[in-house]
C-alpha cells in the first residue's frame, strides 16, 4: 500500500517536473526576450536604454545565461513563491492572479462533484432498468453531452437565457460583490452563481461517466455470483447495492484521475463565454499580450492543480478499491 | 461451428454455412451493418467529406466576400412553388435604416421574385482543385447586384453563411484527419514498442502516456498556439496546429495498440507461427496486424471527433487558425458574445454540423468497435 502511495507521488512530482519544463517552453517561446520587451515598453514612453544598460539588465536577470540554467533559476524563484511580475499589469504575477486560481478549484471541484452526484443514480437506474424509457431518454442525453462542446453549450444557455428570461447569466458574482472584500454574503452570493456554470462544465463528463457506470453495472449483473444472490432469495435492492455496484465503481473510480484535468481545461474555456472571474480569460489576455510570465505560471499553477487533484483522486481509488491496496502488500 | 442436421443435408448454402466460411472482413461488415444507427451515422459522414471535396459547387456566395449593404441579412425562406408548378424562387430584399438605432433592417420585396436555378454561374474556383470553373449548385437567374439567397443568413461584414460553412468544413473536416493521422503513427510506433520491447522502455513509454494524460490540455494547448509567428501563412499555421492538437492525442491510440498487441501474443495462432519459424516481422504483419486493424480502425473513428472538437475550440478562442482561414471555430467565434447573438442567432447555426458530426463519429466509432470483434 505505502509503495503504491509512494509511486503515485513519484509520478506525480514527475508530471509536475514535466509541467514546468512546458510552462517554461511557454514563456520562451516568442521572439525576444524580457528585456526586448521591457526596453520596447521605456522606449514607447519615451525613455531609451543604451546597450551597455541592457547588457547589464540581461546579465541582472540571467538572460545571458544557457537555457537550462535560466530554468533553474526561474524553478528556484518559483518554488519560493516569486513568479516574476506581469510585463502588462505592472504587477507581481502572483497578485494579478489573485482570487482567480482559487475561483478555478472552487468551479472546477463542484462541477467533479456535481459529475458524480448524477452519473451514479442515473448510471446505476440505466443499468438495473434497462431499455426502459428513462434509460433511453438518459442515453440520448448523455450522447448530446458527450457531442456538444461546452463552450457551445455555454453559448446555447446563455443566448436562452437572454431570450427566455432576459438576464445574462454570465459572471461568479452580482455585480454589488464582484470588487467587494471577502465576507459571508460574498460566499453566499457566489454558491448562489455557481450552478449553472457547474452544470454546464460537468455535463460532458457525466456523459461520459453515466456511459461507463452502465456498461460496468449490466457487466456485473449478468454474472454467476448475482444469479446466485437471487436465487438463493437476497432482498433486490441488496442484490445490486452489495456487491455488482461495488465492483463496477471500481473504473468509475479510476476515470477521475483524468476527468479532473478535463474540467479544469473545459472551466478555461466556459469562463470565456461565461465571463466568469476564474484564470481562464486572464490567460487568453495574457497570451494575446504575449505577457509570458503571466501566462506561464497560470499554465503551471493549473497543470500542479491539476496533478495535486490526479493524487488525491488516486487515493480515493485505493480507498474504495480493496485489490489496489492488498495487491501491494 | 455445428451445422444443424438440414444444413448437412441441403445442396443449398445455409446462413451458417456462410458464417463458417466467410473472411474476416465480411464478417465484421455484417455485424456493422446490424447496427442501425452506426450504418446511418457512417452515411453521414461520408456525406460530410463528399461536402468537404464539392465545397466550392455547394457554396453559392464567394465566402471570402464583403459586402456592407449585407450586414446581418437574417435567413430567407425559400418557396418552392409558384402559381401551382414546382418553381423555386426567392422575394428580392428591400433594405431599411432605422433612423434611431442606425441599424439595417431588410423586408422582403413581395412584388420581385427571383427564380432559383441549378448549376448557374458565380465565383470562380477550381473543382477538385483541379479544373478551373465557375458552376455552382444553386443560383439566382437573372439577378441584380443587390439580390442574392441568403438560406442561413449572413454575418456582421455581409459574407453569406451557407457558403462559409460549406468552406468551412473543408478545414474543420481535414484538420481532424490530419491530426489523427499523426497521433495514429505517433501511436502505433510508441504502443507497438511499448508491447514488443516491454522492460524499461515499457515502463518509460506507459509513465509519458501518463504523464501527457493527467495535464490539462487547453491551456497547453493555448499557450502552444499563441507562439506561433503572426506572420505564418495559413498553411503554415494549419500545420502547426495539426501537430500541436495530435501531439497529446495519440496516448490513446497507444493503449488501444498496446492492449491487442499483449493480448494477442499469447494466441495460439501466434505460437503456431513463432513454432513453425516465422520472423518476427513477419509475425507482427501478416498474423497480428489483421487481428487488431479493425480495432485501430475504431479507436480512430473515435479519435477523430475529439481533434474537431479541438481545433474548433482553439479556433473560437481566436488562437487556433486565424481568418482569412475559415473553419468551424472561426465562424462560432463571430457568435461569442451576447450581443451579436441577440442580433444575430442564426450566426449559431454554425455549431449545427459541429454537433452532427460529433455525433455521428461517436455512433460509426461505436459502432465500428462492436463489429471489430466478429468472433466474440
Amino acid at each position: 500500500m505505502l509503495a503504491y502511495i509512494a509511486r503515485r507521488a513519484v509520478l506525480a512530482v514527475l508530471t509536475m517536473a514535466a509541467i514546468s519544463v512546458f510552462a517554461f517552453i511557454i514563456i520562451q517561446l516568442p521572439p525576444g526576450d524580457f528585456v526586448d520587451a521591457y526596453i520596447a515598453n521605456l522606449s514607447a514612453s519615451g525613455s531609451s536604454v543604451s546597450m551597455e544598460e541592457a547588457k547589464s539588465l540581461r546579465a541582472l536577470y540571467g538572460l545571458d545565461q544557457p537555457v537550462y540554467v535560466q530554468y533553474m533559476k526561474w524553478m528556484s524563484r518559483v518554488l519560493v513563491g516569486d513568479f516574476g511580475e506581469s510585463m502588462e499589469w505592472h504587477r507581481p504575477v502572483a497578485e494579478v492572479i489573485g482570487d482567480r486560481l482559487w475561483l478555478t478549484i472552487v468551479l472546477s471541484l463542484s462541477a467533479l462533484m456535481l459529475t458524480w452526484g448524477i452519473a451514479l443514480p442515473i448510471g446505476i437506474y440505466s443499468a438495473v432498468r434497462q431499455y426502459s424509457a428513462l434509460d433511453y431518454v438518459f442515453t440520448s442525453i448523455s450522447f448530446i453531452g458527450l457531442a456538444v462542446p461546452n463552450f457551445l453549450l455555454a453559448l446555447v444557455i446563455m443566448y436562452f437565457s437572454f431570450v427566455l428570461f432576459g438576464a445574462n447569466v454570465g459572471g461568479l458574482f452580482s455585480s454589488e460583490f464582484d470588487l467587494a472584500p471577502w465576507s459571508l454574503a460574498k460566499v453566499w452570493d457566489l454558491i448562489k452563481h455557481l450552478p449553472l456554470p457547474a452544470v454546464i462544465l460537468a455535463l460532458a463528463g457525466t456523459a461520459q461517466l453515466i456511459r461507463i457506470m452502465r456498461a460496468n453495472l449490466l457487466d456485473e449483473l449478468r454474472k454467476p455470483y448475482v444469479v446466485t444472490a437471487r436465487a438463493k432469495g437476497m432482498p433486490e435492492a441488496r442484490v445490486i447495492w452489495k456487491y455488482p455496484v461495488r465492483a463496477a465503481l471500481n473504473p468509475f473510480a479510476s476515470t477521475i484521475a483524468y476527468l479532473f484535468p478535463y474540467l479544469v481545461s473545459g472551466s478555461i474555456i466556459i469562463s470565456l463565454v461565461l465571463s466568469l472571474p476564474t484564470v481562464g480569460p486572464l490567460l487568453l489576455k495574457a497570451l494575446i499580450a504575449q505577457d509570458m510570465f503571466l501566462a506561464g505560471t497560470i499554465v503551471l499553477l493549473l497543470g500542479v492543480m491539476t496533478v495535486i487533484g490526479t493524487f488525491i483522486s488516486d487515493l480515493v481509488l485505493m480507498w474504495v478499491d480493496p485489490r489496489i491496496r492488498f495487491q501491494m502488500d | 461451428m455445428s451445422s444443424g442436421p438440414v444444413s448437412t443435408t441441403s445442396p443449398t448454402q445455409t446462413a451458417e454455412d456462410r458464417f463458417a466460411v466467410a473472411t474476416q472482413w465480411q464478417l465484421t461488415w455484417w455485424r456493422f451493418r446490424k447496427h442501425k444507427l452506426a450504418v446511418a451515422s457512417g452515411i453521414i459522414v461520408i456525406a460530410f467529406y463528399v461536402v468537404v471535396l464539392l465545397a466550392d459547387f455547394l457554396a453559392y456566395a464567394d465566402p471570402h466576400a464583403t459586402d456592407s449593404k449585407r450586414s446581418h441579412i437574417p435567413p430567407q425562406e425559400i418557396h418552392f412553388f409558384d402559381d401551382g408548378a414546382f418553381k423555386p424562387y426567392v422575394y428580392g430584399l428591400t433594405q431599411k435604416r432605422d433612423l434611431r438605432t442606425f441599424k439595417l433592417s431588410y423586408q422582403p420585396n413581395l412584388d420581385r421574385k427571383v427564380y432559383l436555378t441549378l448549376f448557374a454561374e458565380g465565383y470562380s474556383y477550381h473543382f477538385l482543385g483541379l479544373f478551373p470553373t465557375n458552376k455552382h449548385l444553386v443560383g439566382l437567374v437573372d439577378p441584380r447586384p443587390e439580390d442574392g439567397i441568403f438560406i442561413l443568413g449572413t454575418d456582421l461584414v455581409g459574407r453569406d453563411l451557407w457558403s462559409r460553412i460549406m468552406v468551412a468544413t473543408r478545414i474543420s473536416l481535414t484538420i481532424g484527419l490530419a491530426g489523427v493521422t499523426v497521433s495514429l503513427f505517433l501511436g502505433i510506433l510508441l504502443g507497438g514498442i511499448s508491447a514488443v520491447y516491454g522492460g524499461i522502455v515499457d515502463t518509460v513509454i506507459q509513465r509519458v502516456i501518463e504523464i501527457l494524460r493527467s495535464m490539462p490540455t487547453i491551456p497547453l494547448w493555448m499557450g502552444l498556439a499563441a507562439a506561433l509567428p503572426n506572420s505564418w501563412s495559413v498553411i503554415q499555421v494549419y500545420f502547426a496546429i495539426t501537430i500541436i492538437i495530435s501531439f497529446l492525442g495519440w496516448t490513446d491510440l497507444a493503449r488501444v495498440v498496446r492492449g491487442k498487441f499483449l493480448a494477442l501474443r499469447s494466441e495460439d495462432f501466434v505460437t503456431a507461427a513463432e513454432l513453425a519459424g516465422a520472423s518476427q516481422y513477419r509475425i507482427i504483419f501478416t498474423h497480428m496486424l489483421p487481428s487488431f486493424l479493425s480495432h485501430i480502425i475504431a479507436a480512430t473513428s473515435l479519435a477523430l471527433p475529439a481533434m474537431i472538437i479541438s481545433e474548433t475550440s482553439l479556433s473560437f478562442l481566436g488562437l487556433g487558425l486565424r481568418p482569412p482561414a475559415i473553419s468551424w471555430g472561426i465562424l462560432l467565434q463571430d457568435a461569442q458574445n451576447i450581443e451579436t447573438l441577440a442580433l444575430a442567432p442564426w450566426l449559431l447555426t454554425a455549431a449545427i454540423p459541429v454537433i452532427l458530426v460529433i455525433l455521428a463519429f461517436n455512433f460509426l466509432g461505436d459502432g465500428l468497435r462492436d463489429a471489430a470483434d466478429p468472433y466474440g
